[in-house]
């Protein structure tokens, strides 16, 4: 890092060049971040991260074990569970194995091994690195997204999307640069999702991700009150700045000049949010291609949307699809959700590819954990010791698949990628040295990937 | 942003001379920034066995050489690694991310060559009351003489609107009247402006103000915090702040009563409600969680909470490792935890230990009640012998009608159901035998519940609704109030060809009839009449209200294979009040209405056991079951019902609160690096942290003892912390700028003797807040204008020395109540239960386990001051996410003060402002003469310049005509809320106002304190 860098680093070293512009920076629009210039040539300059909340089924999506299929019914060896963390199988008799439910199959050039009952992932084999050998920290929803999203399990830290923001400023004119949009599904068990997944935690609250909900007002507060046309509001907004700028005039408050210009970013947000989710100039083969026909709220329609987020340089896009938390009749509801986040998840890379876009950009699919090679009745209990994601594009490596967890599925055993790693990855692509993206609170310097993380070399190219 | 040295705002002055070196000042910022680290206190991670903070550590032989050598700089370790070129030798490492400047070199070098003197934390030292240098107000001594030294005049007094204001939103959060404003300008007594401070200091608004300041230390939300983030009652706790800082409760007893107000000499119900702030914290109720983990999360959120409220310390993160930076260890961590050991509670799911807390009506009324009920059972258990008599038949009557039943129990059975469906969308799933609904709350539901009976020969059936701690009021809905009003039941048989034809129903009769909701409503073909189960007034059970039994009795027996039943709840008045949870048992006894509601186990015991056998207890519950079906107590089981009932809606009433119970303490185990898996550590007893001042007692230290330690003379951070936090509430940024840390990696303060003075000051004089707020802010300093000399603001940019004021914006919870106050909308109500203001749809969403709705507060409920709105921590109002109020998840010491956008939106469209305009409008179309100059002072307190006046006039011509082109867009925009719409108003009119008033609302002086 140079010396330049060191002292645009805001709250992490200060030197008196960096005063006046201090001064600004706590309430100027997102703008510049403070990792500037970044630490390294960025592979990526956004993220796109499927966020499949509740757990999904390593064992039904990416982990192919054809021992536990053989072990089905028989009961799991005590060698792997004993003192180990559990959630809800807690209090049973016996654990027992429980076999994959559906076949897999090998798919694309790169003949990755993913299940049948994912065609359309099938289809972007080739492009998507999937990581078979994840491990997390916390075994109850909550805590396990706030894990995944902020490195940590204790409440108020920043979000992921908030550090990027943070650290590399938003690219987004007139839309918010860390947006997250929520679907829901028809198998799991809805497991909430707290705000807190998307805090700014102590970083200044413009950090803060922004959720936008498919039905009423897209983003809190966006639309102007009944009875207040467009031209109404601008003439507001006008009044209000030309009563800022005199009173700007007498007074010592640098807060006035943003506070002008953020209500010029609000008005934008009031027309160019409300275009983003007009679809109506999309090509009907674009439709066909996630599957949707109007932006409905669906995981799917929610994909496209994130799409058009990213054309329009929104730094950090998550969308969350509250379903795969599956404790019983893993066989059935495995189907139904595939039904729901297939083709989208598929739809979304094709189309990102065929733009360009995904060269710079990273897709993450993944949930909070993974689920038990033990039966839990005819479903699976959450699992940390080792589970699935993919990711893809942004300077990724595509069509491999990384690491491996025991025959049984249980841990993680070769190329172990902890959740620091991933993001500690993620950042180094994005151009950022995860140890660098750092904010002092309560006297301490604060990061990411907390005092873990290493760079995972093998999945990068 | 946190803390840079003074040394570097203020550089041009510190080059002109080479002041002396003050260890805590100068030097420990530098070792503790880049040091401490790895060469600090935590002997686990010290690198090279070398510890830099203290002298022994730092001048010890590391083998013919040591890191300093006292006055020689050029032979000591630690200056050859600071300039070293050689990446490998470098200190601070490269990878660390820190480097040292030139000038923090030359200052260690310098601080060697004076022989390096160490002094203890600054913070860590006992308070000593300093000399005040001079006469007047301490404060303005100490800034003045800062100021002196660097040669700084401070600027002049600000105006006296502006201070009136200024003084008001600082003391009370509201904005003083114009009248208010009018007469302070017009006091020409020399205390004027101390009279204007005191008027403000008892008003009951202060308390609210404070609590804002207090509630978010001590983390204070409605609700739960982790995954279902469940609503919990403890606003009890919330009352007992504001009416603690009203009555000027002296902070030691105040602090004494939040950490052990179970414990004291004499626990009273407000020292019991104090002690709800030990379970202020974040609980979980999620299926499968661990309690050995959440024991450890829970430890860990009280060590942060104390330690932060009280303290301004880190200890969270000695968790897992001794202390980075401070000398707290692992062990004093535990050691902490431990004094919260004693406190009654499961490590997961819901706490439900609630203590009343009625206010003194309904103490009153509580025991007027309860003795009226008393009175009414008494009457429905006084023996005649006419009663006697009738049970005699009535005991006769029952054993012959249950003769064929061999076992009670059977009487009825639970049917299987074959196929169910909703007209409204409530999704209705088969639980078992039991339904149960999800999905939305509709307005108005009908179930059709279609049961396979085979071959039974029925003669009536049994609607059994149940409650659950998961509906609202743990009743039975998931909506409304969580009561269920059921308008109509039909019966129809199901052919096996599909055919329809209906069963006639002869009579209803229930176990439970509350007055105005009779049984028989159900079959009288209204929709207006209803049955309903008082769910709401069961909020006392705690695993849910008590199941209600309705029994149909049907004209004539049925065999029909398939009935299906038809449960409507079609109230207008209430359309969320659908029951959830039901079942539907079917009987083939004789007389069903008669022997189908007999309690099994009186009947169980009439059939066995002959009168004269039964012992008092088994003849009281005969006797209990004729008593509440014989129609000739039917007016006193009436009178006794709605009594009973009375007093459970008075109960339900009554304000309840979470609170600490203490038990036998658990065992605490140091747990190595946090790891709760691993219970080898060593077992810890209660202790303060091992460097400070100890307690001495005989036995275990308890939570009580903690409580009187944290406010002792010799706690060296309780008064420094408080002082250090009520400054910044006066003057927008502590002297130590770090509020939250006052430890080494906190900041050495701009004014350490004042912040010393202001402490001891504080503790030497009972622990007197008010005392200590009013000599704030009746100080000079306080009094200055904020707009800086050139000077002021070239040499001192970020005002660490207090030269002006500094303007900051209002929090979320005042930005909302400076546009109520203003507009006229505010409710004066000072207390009680949580309310829900107007909130977006559908925010709510992503809340399960259970669904939840939303329901908006109308009338004087949806305009309380912020700091009422129901704090819901994982999904808090949003419009005060945007103005950065915190969710409470953990101890916040100081909210960030952010300009976005988001903000913007709030203003200009939530319909809280929206409303607030138009009401405000309102007001100013009532006034006589210069209305843009009234509503604009009314708002800022100061009149308008010509051109502003000219501004705000063009948009209400410009909007004026626009309305006058566009009446519907006009009448839409004076509709916004519930606040009430006088009929003959001339709505253009309004609404061109409005707009006006939308326009001053959203001023950024409007929503400033400058």
């Amino acid at each position: 890092m140079n010396r330049r860098a060191f002292l645009g680093r805001g709250a992490a070293g200060f030197g008196s060049l960096a005063m006046t512009s201090l001064l600004q920076q706590q309430s100027s629009s997102a703008a510049g971040g403070i990792i500037t210039p970044l630490d390294f040539p960025a592979r990526a300059k956004r993220v796109i991260w499927l966020y499949m909340a509740g757990g999904p089924s390593q064992l039904e999506t990416f982990d192919y074990k054809p021992k536990l299929e053989e072990m089905h019914g028989k009961p799991m060896p005590e060698s792997l569970t004993k003192g180990q963390p559990i959630a809800q199988l807690q209090n049973a008799q016996q654990l027992k194995c429980f076999g994959p439910q559906y076949p897999f199959e090998r798919f694309g050039k790169s003949g990755q091994q993913i299940s049948t009952l994912f065609p359309h992932i099938g289809k972007i084999a080739d492009d998507i690195c999937i990581i078979r050998s994840m491990k997390t920290e916390a075994i109850n929803h909550d805590p396990a997204h706030t894990f995944m999203n902020t490195g940590t399990t204790i409440s108020l830290r920043p979000a992921m999307g908030s550090w990027l923001l943070y650290g590399l400023g938003s690219e987004a004119a007139d839309l918010p640069g860390f947006v997250v949009m929520v679907s829901t599904g028809k198998a799991g068990q809805m497991q909430p999702i707290a705000s807190r997944q998307w805090s700014a935690g102590f970083l200044p609250s413009k950090y803060q991700g922004v959720r936008f909900s498919s039905n009423g007002d897209p983003v809190q507060y966006l639309s102007s009150p009944p009875g207040v046309s467009a031209q109404n509001q601008r003439d507001v907004i006008d009044t209000v700045r030309g009563l800022n700028q005199m009173h700007d005039e007498v007074v010592d408050d640098p807060e006035i000049a943003t506070r002008i210009s953020q209500y010029e970013m609000a008005f934008k947000m009031q027309t160019s949010v409300p275009g983003l989710m007009d679809i109506s100039d999309e090509k009907k083969e674009t439709l066909d291609l996630y599957g949707v026909s109007q932006i409905d709220g669906s995981f799917a329609s929610n994909c496209l949307l994130a799409r058009r987020m990213a054309e329009r340089g929104v730094r950090f896009i998550q969308l969350y699809h509250r379903d795969w938390d599956h404790h019983g009749a893993v066989k059935k509801n495995m189907k139904i959700i595939a039904g729901e986040s297939d083709q989208g998840a598929a739809a979304l890379v094709m189309d990102l590819k065929r733009r360009g876009l995904l060269d710079d950009t990273i897709v993450v699919w993944g949930g909070e954990f993974g689920r038990t090679p033990m039966a839990q009745g005819d479903g699976r209990d959450h699992h940390i010791k080792g589970f699935s994601m993919w990711v893809a594009g942004g300077g990724f490596k595509a069509g491999i698949t990384h690491g491996a967890t025991d025959e049984f599925g249980y841990n993680a055993v070769e190329d172990v990628v902890h959740v620091h790693d991933l993001h500690a990855t993620m950042l180094r692509l994005l151009g950022v040295e995860h140890k660098r993206l750092i904010f002092k609170f309560q006297g301490r310097d604060f990061r990411l990937t907390d005092v873990h993380g290493d760079l995972v070399t093998k999945i990068v190219i | 942003m946190h803390s840079w040295p003074l040394l570097l705002v203020l550089a041009p002055l510190a080059a002109q001379a080479a002041p002396p070196i003050r260890f805590n000042k100068d030097i420990r910022p530098i070792l503790s920034e880049n040091c401490f680290r790895c060469h600090g206190f935590d002997s686990a991670k010290r690198k090279s066995g070398l510890r830099l903070d203290t002298p022994e550590g730092a001048m010890a032989d590391l083998g013919g050489y040591a890191a300093i050598v006292k006055g020689r700089p050029g032979q000591s370790e630690l200056v050859k690694r600071i300039v070293n070129h050689d990446p490998d030798e470098l200190m601070p490492p490269r990878e660390s991310g820190k480097k040292l400047t030139a000038a923090q070199i030359d200052l260690l070098k310098r601080w060697i060559a004076d022989g390096a003197p160490y002094e203890p934390h600054w913070s860590f030292v006992p308070v000593a009351r300093p000399e005040v240098p001079g006469q007047g107000n301490a404060v303005d001594v100490f800034v003045n003489a800062r100021l002196g030294e660097e040669g700084l005049a401070p600027a002049a007094e600000t105006d006296r609107a502006t201070l009136a204001r200024r003084v008001s939103l600082d003391l009370v959060g509201l904005p003083p009247m114009l009248e208010e404003i009018d007469a302070f300008v017009a006091d020409r007594r020399a205390d004027a402006y101390e009279r204007f401070v005191d008027r403000l200091l008892a008003s009951p608004h202060y308390g609210e103000r404070m609590a804002m300041f207090w509630l978010d230390l001590v983390r204070y939300a409605d609700s739960i915090g982790y995954h279902s983030d469940n609503a919990r009652e403890v606003s009890p706790f919330r009352d007992y702040v504001i009416k603690a800082f009203n009555d000027n409760k002296p902070f030691d007893r105040f602090t004494v009563e939040q950490l052990a107000g179970d414990l004291v000499p004499k626990p009273t119900l407000e020292t019991r409600v104090a002690s709800t702030y030990n379970m202020l914290l974040e609980t979980t109720e999620e299926g499968g969680a661990q309690p050995k983990e959440y024991e450890a999360k829970l430890a860990g959120d009280r060590v942060r909470s104390v330690s932060g409220a009280w303290l301004g310390a880190t200890m969270g993160c000695a968790q897992c490792h001794d202390h980075k930076y401070d000398p707290y260890s692992a062990r004093d961590f535990y050691a902490m935890s431990a004094f919260f050991a004693d406190l009654q509670e499961s490590p997961i799911m819901s706490r439900k230990e609630h203590l009343l807390v009625p206010t003194p009506v309904q103490q009153v009324q509580l025991k007027e009640v309860e003795a009226q009920v008393d009175r009414a059972r008494w009457r429905f258990q006084e023996p005649s012998e006419a009663l006697t008599r009738a049970q005699e038949a009535w005991e006769a009557k029952v054993a012959t009608a249950l003769e064929a039943v061999k076992d009670v129990k059977t009487r009825w059975t639970t049917q299987e159901v074959a196929e169910v469906s909703t007209e409204n969308g409530t999704i209705l799933t088969i639980d078992g035998k039991t339904l149960d609904g999800s999905g939305p709350t509709p307005d108005g539901e009908t179930y059709q519940v279609t049961l396979a009976l085979g071959q039974q020969k029925v003669t009536a059936l049994k609607l059994i609704v149940e409650g659950s701690s998961r509906h609202i009021n743990k009743g039975y809905a998931r909506a409304g109030n969580g009561n269920f009003i059921l308008t109509g039941v039909e019966v129809d048989a199901v052919g096996d060809d599909g055919k329809v034809r209906p069963v006639k129903v002869k009579t209803a009769a229930a176990d439970y009839e509350r007055a105005g909701f009779p049984v028989a409503a159900v079959l009288d073909g209204k929709r207006e009449t209803g049955y309903s189960g008082d769910g709401h007034r069961t909020v006392q059970a705690s695993r849910g209200a008590p199941e209600r039994n309705l029994v149909l009795v049907l004209e004539r027996p049925v065999t029909a294979g398939k009935l299906r039943v038809t449960l409507r709840h079609q109230s207008r008045a209430h359309p969320k009040q659908v029951m959830t949870r039901f079942r539907i048992a079917a009987t083939t006894i004789a007389d069903p209405e008669f022997a189908g509601l007999v309690p099994d186990e009186a009947v169980s015991l009439l059939k066995r056991i002959a009168a004269a056998e039964r012992t008092p207890a088994q003849a009281q519950i005969v006797n209990d079951a004729f008593r509440q079906s014989t129609p000739m107590l039917g007016n006193v089981r009436r009178e006794l019902r709605r009594l009973e009932g009375d007093r459970q809606e008075l109960l339900a009433a009554i304000p309840r609160t979470l609170h600490s119970i203490p038990t036998e303490p658990r065992t605490v185990r140091l747990l190595p690096r946090g790891n709760w898996l691993d219970d080898s550590g060593e077992e810890v007893k209660p202790a303060v942290p091992h460097f400070m001042p100890q307690i001495e007692t005989e036995g275990r230290a308890t939570r009580l003892d903690l409580a009187r330690w944290l406010v002792r003379r010799d706690n060296p951070l309780t008064a420094r912390v408080l002082a250090n936090r009520l400054w910044k509430l006066y003057f927008g940024h502590g002297l130590s700028r770090v509020l939250d840390d006052l430890g080494t990696q906190g900041e050495w303060p701009s004014h350490p003797q004042l912040l010393d003075y202001l402490a001891a000051d504080l503790a030497e004089n009972g622990w007197n807040v008010k005392r200590l707020v009013r000599l704030l802010v009746t100080s000079d300093s306080y009094r200055r204008s904020s707009t800086a000399t050139a000077e002021l603001k070239a040499r001192d940019p970020l005002n660490r020395l207090f030269g002006r004021q500094t303007p900051f914006r209002l929090d979320a919870e005042l930005v909302r109540d400076n546009a109520l106050a203003i507009s006229g909308l505010l409710s004066p109500h000072i207390g009680g239960p949580s309310v829900k203001p107007y909130q977006p749809d559908g925010y709510w969403d992503q809340l399960n386990f259970p669904k939840r709705y939303y329901e908006i507060d109308h009338g004087e409920k949806g305009h309380r001051r912020g700091l009422y709105t129901h704090w819901q921590r994982t999904f808090l109002h949003p419009s005060f996410v945007a103005f950065d109020a915190s969710t409470r998840e953990e101890c916040t010491a100081e909210r960030t003060r952010s300009n976005t956008p988001q903000q913007a939106l709030v203003l200009l469209n939530d319909p809280t402002y929206v409303e607030a305009a138009r009401v405000f409008a309102q007001r100013i179309l009532a006034v006589k003469g210069d209305r843009l100059t009234w509503a604009f002072q009314r708002t800022l307190g100061r009149k308008p310049t010509d051109a502003e006046s000219r501004v705000l006039a063009e948009l209400r011509q410009k909007h004026l005509s626009m309305y006058r082109d566009d009446e519907k867009a006009a009448r839409a925009l004076v509709q916004v809320g519930d606040a009430h719409l006088p009929r003959n108003v001339d709505v253009v009119e309004l609404a061109t106002w409005t707009s006006v008033s939308r326009a001053i609302f959203n001023l950024h002086e409007t929503i400033t304190r400058n």
